[in-house]
């Protein structure tokens, strides 16, 4: 799948109380949810972002808390694609399992500027930057993380496993 | 093959002889917590996975904290909804009033036991680890299908050992320890690691403050906080535990990531300024900052020994009179257990309001927020921008002592300026 879209760069442990805050969280809409994305860290990203659109964060992005709410948040913004240098385990795990794709790359993110114009190819995980003319190579997916995200996801990946153990 | 605490548990869990750090594995879980934060999101996966029943009622505990007393009525359905799932599957619901902030409530109730796996939705949940169980959080998504399958994947995690030296001053807690370890290896300083917490600093604090040193591990970017089984926690669990349970220790020879050792006999109070919990400095080193607010709660220091040191500042003194200071017992129980040691009629002749136990400010949810621009001292564990409140609001991580002498004083104090 190929994403073209602008990036809106962030810092190092951009956390998930800025990125949906905790005033929000008994909302379970995800639109509605996207009304409030990163609005304790840019409010104007909500208002500018676009279908498409990429998010760059530095070292450690989607640390603090648990909240699903979160990566949803992002993802019905539009945002089609997050890279940071590494993110906060249960984020990483979050937005694999509700189809938010990441990609983890030191290379990509210290390439990558506040409004450049990108191209990604998630199944290879190439990124270019149309205004620099570069290319770049995030990491790949280890084996398992990609089973999961062939089966669809990990709520298709447990109906499969739970069809598997009582055929009915 | 020599491993450490966290290896073992996994390796077991895994049905493995022996598992090495970065492998994939599947782990079968003990425990599966549910907050009610968490719980609207995974009732609803639970549904689109298919499954008609979680795989044992009895291994799942449905927890009340986030949105009580209920915000509005939205979070009013919100709790109702989980409240509905519990009768449906056979689930016991601890209801209102029987209940309090979860990582306070599964220790103190003996639903969680060393050697156990659990898995809950609470980023916190790391907390569990200071019974020598390999306790972790998850989201929505991952919860609902460990609620459908009885296990759920992990990455074994390198472990990092941490060992605290000497005999720390009257004032030193948990809290302390975690807040000077924060902030000597940043928030990704553990990142996707299991921090073992070792040494006789630890040994000599109370399971309360090892549950808070384990409820922060996550503030380092960690998988899991976990402390070794000794005496004092055989005595904790002695009149708590219902089911049997198997205590792991990591081998002599076990391999770690890096080993810091720190000695703490001298070490200061320690406070997190904003905005990173990592963020800290020494209480001598902290400044003129003046407080509107001051916390003692949460699940991180909402515990009894938690009431009892804050307690033990403030008596026969008096809250400032700029300053709001709220005690968030954890639970009912350690709201009664304060309540028949007179801890609560200290806070209140000083001027501090109880608050019935709740997440409340900590998570920023609602209660006891900060108007913009006003500043808090409190026991919790985030101190985000506007985690707690409006914009340009400040909250001061520290541990109960500093929060009790801070609301005496109306700024960010010591507790030796108050108590001689």
């Amino acid at each position: 799948m190929k994403i073209k879209g602008r990036v809106h760069k962030y810092g190092s442990n951009v956390n998930t109380d800025v990125i949906l805050p905790a005033q929000y969280l008994h909302i379970s809409d995800a639109k509605e949810l996207a009304k409030h994305c990163m609005e304790d860290l840019d409010r104007k990203f909500a208002k500018e972002v676009q279908p498409g659109d990429i998010i760059v964060g530095e070292a450690n992005f989607g640390c603090g808390s648990s909240r699903e709410h979160a990566p949803i948040a992002i993802k019905a913004s539009g945002i089609a694609c997050v890279i940071a240098k590494n993110f906060g385990r249960i984020f990483y795990r979050n937005a694999l399992n509700i189809g938010l794709p990441i990609l983890e790359s030191e290379e990509v993110v210290e390439g990558l500027e506040n409004g450049d114009q990108v191209e990604v190819d998630l199944a290879s995980g190439m990124v270019v930057n149309v205004n620099k003319r570069k290319s770049y190579q995030a990491k790949p997916y280890p084996e398992f993380m990609m089973q999961l995200i062939t089966a669809g996801g990990l709520i298709e990946y447990t109906k499969r496993r739970l069809a598997k153990k009582s055929p009915s | 093959m020599s491993m450490t605490i966290a290896e073992k548990i996994l390796a077991a869990h895994a049905g493995k002889g022996g598992v090495t750090p970065g492998e994939i594995i599947n782990v079968q879980v003990d425990v599966v917590m549910v907050h009610d934060l968490g719980a609207d999101l995974a009732i609803d996966s639970f549904r689109e996975i298919g499954a008609k029943r979680v795989f044992n009622p009895e291994k799942i505990v449905l927890v009340i904290d986030h949105l009580v007393p209920a915000k509005n009525a939205i979070s009013a359905a919100a709790t109702r909804k989980m409240r509905q799932f519990a009768r449906e599957q056979g689930i016991e619901y601890y209801e209102v009033g029987r209940t309090g902030i979860c990582h306070v409530f599964l220790p103190e109730q003996g639903l969680v036991l060393p050697g156990d796996v659990l898995v809950g939705s609470d980023s916190h949940t790391g907390t569990y680890g200071a019974l020598g169980s390999f306790s972790v959080g998850m989201g929505s998504t991952d919860i609902a299908a460990a609620m459908a399958t009885g296990d759920t994947w992990m990455k074994v995690p390198p472990s990092i050992k941490f060992v605290y030296h000497g005999k720390p001053g009257k004032w030193i807690g948990g809290k302390d320890l975690i807040l000077y370890t924060l902030g000597q290896i940043g928030v990704d300083g553990a990142l996707y690691s299991a921090m073992e917490f070792t040494g006789e600093a630890v040994q000599a604090l109370p399971m309360d403050g090892r549950l808070t040193m384990c409820n922060m591990a996550v503030e380092a970017g960690a998988k899991a906080g976990i402390i070794g089984v000794d005496s004092k926690t055989l005595d904790y669990l002695k009149p708590r535990a219902k089911r049997p349970y198997k205590v792991f220790e990591s081998d002599k020879d076990a391999r770690y990531a890096r080993v810091y050792e720190w000695d703490v006999s001298h070490l200061e109070p320690q406070v997190a300024f904003p905005f990173l919990p990592a963020n800290t400095r020494p209480i001598s080193q902290v400044g003129e900052v003046r407080i509107e607010q001051a916390v003692v709660g949460s699940c991180t220091n909402g515990r009894l020994d938690d009431l009892r040191v804050a307690a033990e500042v403030i008596r026969g003194r008096k809250v400032h009179p700029d300053v709001r200071f709220i005690i968030n017992p954890g639970t009912q129980q350690v709201y009664l257990d304060a309540l028949r040691e007179g801890l609560l009629e200290i806070f209140i002749e000083a001027g501090a309001v109880i608050s019935t136990p709740t997440c409340g400010p900590c998570s920023g949810a609602h209660m006891w927020l900060l108007a913009p621009g006003e500043r808090c001292i409190a026991t919790t564990n985030r101190n985000f921008v506007n985690r707690m409140g409006g914009d340009g609001s400040e909250v001061y991580l520290a541990g109960p002592a500093v929060a009790a002498a801070s609301a005496i004083m109306g700024k960010i104090g010591s507790p030796e300026e108050v108590v001689r």
